[in-house]
């Protein structure tokens, strides 16, 4: 590898992806065959409450009928006030993660100002864009992306589909095997009036009826103390829900459900 | 045949080395101090957009003076590497030290071979665990690379500053301490600075990740009033 030190026309300013391919590295170039049997990661959901945005996701990585992990981390922050959630294929669903986060970092050491959250938003498509050929061969990495817009003073997310398209949604968004009993979970109970507390409650429930239903998703493992990853993005920048707040709130949960 | 002119090697060296001192004499100084919970830097910048002050990495800060363009070059530089070394190996991974080599070559290399030499003095300043961790590399513009510990000046008029910000320099006192005596040295007796003519920003020990932080000017402001 050279020295990252480039003539005017070469530079290739403050993109670090950019910045890989010119020092030799690709980092969404498929490696891979279809026959290969890789961890997959699950259901992921986001939703809009009065202060800001909330991502929630379970722990589970499966690889075919088998549960390769049990404690993925498959909602994490991206910036101060943004953070991603993935599903598909957990490899190369990582990788994407490590160069978007470092991909903000890197824009906004070298510009002294962070990106702008569309533009956030677009970097990330454009990842989606460079993994297509890696999904054509089976492995699929599908992000959703959320974070709090401090030019518009509000929560905002998107999500995407596997040729890098960019759908903004305005209430909630699943992603994910599960997407479909948590996206419904989260349809019926979503009010443009739900608090913090109340959307950690619906987006804990919209998983705990995933993992009922879909084998691929983990429920709240009381037993070895694993929770989902919930997590608030508001004004204030990026919080996780603590794990004792998500034993209660499947304490109340398990509670109802046994007795239906 | 004409033969070219010939200039002993000494010659040419004192002057490329008295053409970079000139440039950077012109510019305003800046200075890093140790205190109670990191690294300070001050610099002496009316402009609050063209940065002389700025982050590398988690425990890496960077600064500069003398022609701007050609120190922003070497601060971008400096992101880059950084940036591609995490990437490729771990955030740990990460160090002051190589990087200030990386630096001191590029710019020793300049020195000897450019017909220009580069009119920057670069300081690489990286925050350890415990304030012995604590690094200042100050580069020259020839290349030379000094260890410095506990504080350092950078830019025109630096020797001056360097004795006023050593008299009574204390690294143990808080930020708000730290910043009028780094104000004071920077100033000397015949000027005071105000909070839109600096640019002051820290390495803070114990912050998980990104160490380095702005003080902004309404913060400098109310410092120096309370002072």
């Amino acid at each position: 590898m050279g020295r990252p030190f480039f003539q005017i026309e070469d530079d290739p300013g403050s993109n670090f992806t950019e910045l890989l391919r010119k020092v030799g590295i690709e980092p969404f170039e498929p490696r891979w065959s279809e026959s290969l049997s890789v961890p997959h990661a699950t259901t992921c959901v986001a939703l809009r409450f009065t202060g800001g945005v909330l991502l929630a996701g379970d722990r589970r990585a499966t690889a075919g009928n088998w549960i390769s992990h049990r404690e993925m981390d498959k909602v994490v922050q991206a910036d101060r006030h943004s953070g991603v959630a993935i599903s598909g294929a957990a490899g190369p669903a990582m990788e994407m993660i490590k160069v978007f986060q470092l991909t903000l970092e890197h824009f906004e050491k070298m510009e002294g100002r962070p990106l702008s959250l569309e533009g956030k938003a677009n970097q990330l498509s454009m990842m989606l864009r460079g993994n297509l050929g890696a999904a054509m061969q089976g492995l699929v990495v599908l992000p959703l992306f959320a974070g709090f817009d401090t030019a518009e003073d509000r929560g905002r997310l998107w999500d995407f589909d596997v040729s890098g398209g960019r759908y903004e949604e305005r209430e909630y968004v699943a992603i994910g095997s599960g997407s479909m009993l948590a996206g419904t979970v989260v349809k019926v109970g979503w009010r443009s009036t739900l608090d913090e507390d109340a959307a950690v409650e619906l987006a804990c429930r919209s998983l705990w009826e995933a993992a009922d239903g879909d084998s691929a998703t983990g429920g709240p493992d009381g037993l070895r103390g694993v929770y989902p990853i919930v997590a608030k993005i508001d004004v204030d920048g990026w919080a996780r829900v603590d794990d004792s707040r998500l034993a209660e709130v499947f304490g109340r949960i398990i509670g109802e459900a046994g007795s239906r | 045949m004409s033969m070219p002119f010939f200039t002993p090697p000494e010659e040419m060296m004192k002057q490329k080395a008295d053409f970079a001192r000139k440039g950077i004499a012109r510019g305003r100084a800046l200075v890093a101090m140790q205190y109670s919970e990191g690294i300070l830097l001050v610099a002496e910048n009316p402009s609050n957009t063209l940065r002389k002050v700025s982050e590398i990495y988690d425990r890496i800060a960077f600064a500069g003076v003398g022609k701007y363009n050609e120190f922003d070059q070497l601060r971008q530089f400096g992101i880059r590497t950084a940036d591609l070394l995490g990437y490729q190996f771990s955030r740990r991974d990460v160090e002051g030290r190589s990087l200030a080599n990386s630096y001191a070559q590029i710019i020793g290399q300049s020195f000897t071979h450019e017909p220009k030499p580069l009119e920057v003095e670069i300081l690489v300043a990286e925050i350890g665990p415990e304030p012995t961790g604590d690094r200042l590399f100050h580069i020259a513009y020839d290349g030379t690379v000094l260890d410095e510990s506990s504080c350092c000046v950078l830019g025109g008029d630096a020797e001056t500053i360097l004795e006023r910000l050593r008299q009574g320099l204390d690294t143990s006192v808080s930020l708000a301490l730290a910043v009028v005596h780094a104000v004071a040295a920077l100033a000397g007796p015949d000027r005071t600075l105000a909070a839109a003519d600096l640019e002051v920003a820290v390495l803070r020990r114990g912050v998980e990740r990104r160490c380095f932080s702005r003080v902004d000017d309404a913060d400098v402001a109310v410092i120096l009033e309370g002072n």
